[in-house]
């Protein structure tokens, strides 16, 4: 095979890539017109989803979204990292690493069905118990459970993301740092972190797109209500989990169409999502040792 | 050589082809449609099976599912727990009949401690899934439960977050006996609960109300009775107190039966009948000469809708469905009669 041959060959497979995406895209915005004429910009603020009087708005689920999946980061950030640093940095050889890299990866790779089961049966009952200690509503289920649950699921990005950018880290960096009679902590603190952090982000922005749109287990534990959730008790429904919910016996078009819009918010909302992080690591940022 | 054996191997393969299709054409039918009926729909063509040779294949992917592949004419027929309205028959390219197969009840359950037995007006369960009855000692449950001791826990409402024909029926019973649930909140497959907490399926619901004391929530009698859930007795609109069973949901239909079976069981005159009973049926096109259909084929349907509303129903009430009354036979033996190919009907 030539050159000229095998470029043709890449440059097709490649576009096949941009043909699918745009297409996806098309069909979105296509289904989701007669809902959107219907509502016009309500169908982005309203906060009404009502399948009986035909009327749609999505804030109730872009607000579970956001919530959920800030939430989830919030507690996942802070173990993620101290995890991959112990695992980058601390643990070097032996066994015990070994170990915890299978753990990370078994449960990177558990279906997120399975973590909606266990958050069934082991999460909703601790979180209903802390509901009737501060006096909340005692439903289990809600934005906290989906929450922890989520948070759960996307540790293991985090950290093997995390672990990675700091085994990635130039040996000369670490040696001269010790060798100018620098402390391990300072060395990871001063050296190796600011280094790794574009990476490290990257690894946070992978974890949250996974978090935004992550549909079976919170489905399961966020207790399904259209309403605007107002505390971390509170039950609610995100756009992946209402789809998810109402799609196959969503009897009406307009119905069906709604659903199609809550989908291309959801592909916006993590495509700014993604933007955004891009536009932070390029400026905010910049290079190691700012 | 080489090139042969590859055309060799695509004849055989495409006479494979040809040989599946005109099996299936001949020896299997298609239905999809509606989840609750499934298991009952599975055993009764299990039997047929045996019986009869005939394969019959139905998904349970959902009632707008199946009523959507009926318009679509890629199945022989679809099952809906809703039957379909006077302004949608429309959307369908040719004239479709149901054919009601069994009967359910959707009972009221909830999770107490000493799970004690309950009785509920149909005014105190719309008022607790309207959210105006919050605590389980609220007066209105009290006065009507005077021998059972009630704490004073808040009522958690439980409802289907998915879109479900169970969902759809019930909120046709407490619209039909709630003028508030009515125009605040109407009627269908999914609607926009006042209060509460979703769950997926009737499994989910059942799963929840089990698991988190305090709470009420609605399920298919299957499910009940096999989760050994404690079941509310309801008051019918005889004034009656009826405990949900196969004998009172069977009676929910016993009285007159519209030609066109185009029912809804909830809120029956019937005097024995437990108020929140739902038909549900199959729908097929009344001429059934459409697209390549056989006249082999077309026969092979109208035998096993015959089948169904009579021999089959032996094989129901063991899954917890109620077997159609007489009146209801009647009625669908008339429409199965009417289902014609060419215009010639073709069971007699």
């Amino acid at each position: 095979m030539n050159d000229r041959r095998f470029n043709v060959l890449l440059s097709f497979a490649a576009l096949v890539i941009v043909f699918i995406f745009a297409g996806f895209l098309f069909t979105l915005v296509v289904q989701s017109l007669p809902a959107a004429k219907q509502e016009g910009a309500a169908f982005l603020y309203g906060s009404e989803w009502n399948p009986v009087t035909t009327r749609f708005g999505a804030l109730p689920f872009i607000i579970g979204t956001l919530m959920t999946s800030a939430i989830a980061l919030v507690i996942a950030i802070p173990l993620s990292l101290s995890a991959g640093i112990v695992m980058g940095e601390y643990v070097n050889s032996g066994w015990i690493r070994s170990v915890l890299n299978t753990l990370i990866n078994v449960l990177a790779s558990i279906p997120s069905v399975v973590f909606g089961l266990w958050g069934i049966e082991v999460v909703i009952p601790l979180v209903r118990k802390l509901a009737l200690l501060v006096g909340a509503p005692p439903y289990g289920a809600g934005i906290l459970s989906a929450s922890l649950v989520l948070a759960i699921m996307i540790i293991p990005y985090m950290s093997s993301m995390t672990r990675e950018a700091l085994v990635n880290v130039p040996a000369g960096l670490r040696e001269g740092a010790f060798a100018l009679g620098l402390t391990k902590q300072e060395v990871v603190t001063g050296i190796a972190l600011p280094f790794a952090k574009k990476s490290i982000f990257a690894g946070i922005l992978l974890s949250l797109g996974r978090a935004l749109g992550e549909t079976m287990a919170v489905t399961m534990l966020i207790g399904n209500a259209t309403r605007i959730p107002k505390s971390l008790f509170s039950l609610g429904n995100t756009l992946a989990s209402v789809i998810a919910s109402q799609f196959n016996e969503a009897a009406s078009e307009v119905h069906r169409s709604a659903m199609m819009g809550l989908a291309l918010i959801l592909l916006v909302i993590t495509m700014i999502a993604g933007w955004f992080g891009r536009t932070l690591m390029s400026k905010g940022m910049g290079a190691y040792g700012k | 050589m080489k090139r042969n054996a590859v055309s060799k191997s695509l004849v055989l393969l495409a006479l494979f082809a040809v040989g599946l299709t005109s099996a299936l054409g001949a020896q299997t039918l298609l239905g999809s449609g509606a989840t609750f009926p499934a298991p009952a729909y599975t055993k009764m063509f299990d039997e047929y099976y045996k019986l009869t040779g005939v394969r019959v294949n139905y998904q349970g992917i959902g009632s707008s599912g199946g009523l959507k592949n009926v318009q679509d004419r890629v199945v022989d027929f679809g099952g809906t727990d809703s039957f379909i309205k006077d302004g949608d028959f429309s959307k369908y390219p040719g004239a479709v009949v149901h054919i009601p197969t069994v009967i359910g009840a959707i009972v009221v359950t909830y999770n107490l401690p000493g799970n004690p037995k309950l009785r509920f007006t149909s005014d105190v369960v719309a008022n607790i899934y309207l959210g105006k009855i919050t605590r389980w000692n609220d007066k209105a449950i009290a006065d009507l439960n005077p021998n059972v001791k009630l704490p004073s826990l808040a009522i958690m409402p439980v409802y289907r977050s998915d879109g479900s024909g169970t969902t759809f029926n019930f909120t046709a019973y407490l619209s039909a006996v709630s003028a508030e649930w009515k125009s605040k909140v109407g009627n269908a497959n999914s609607v926009s609960w006042p209060v509460g907490q979703g769950a997926a399926q009737n499994a989910g619901v059942a799963g929840v109300v089990k698991q988190t004391q305090g709470t009420i929530g609605y399920v298919e009698l299957a499910y009940a009775n096999q989760n050994s859930m404690p079941v509310a007795t309801i008051k019918n609109s005889s004034g009656n107190w009826i405990d949900p069973s196969l004998a009172s949901t069977s009676a929910a239909a016993a009285g007159a039966f519209p030609a066109d079976t185009r029912i809804v069981l909830v809120n029956p005159d019937a005097r024995e009948g437990y108020p929140i009973s739902s038909l549900t049926w199959l729908v097929v096109y009344r001429e059934q000469n459409y697209g390549n259909r056989s006249r082999e084929q077309a026969e092979q349907l109208a035998k096993l809708l015959w089948w169904m509303i009579h021999d089959g129903q032996q094989y129901v009430t063991a899954l917890d469905y109620a077997t159609l009354p007489p009146p209801a036979v009647k009625a669908a033996e008339a429409i199965v009669k009417s289902i014609t190919y060419n215009g010639q009907a073709l069971v007699k």
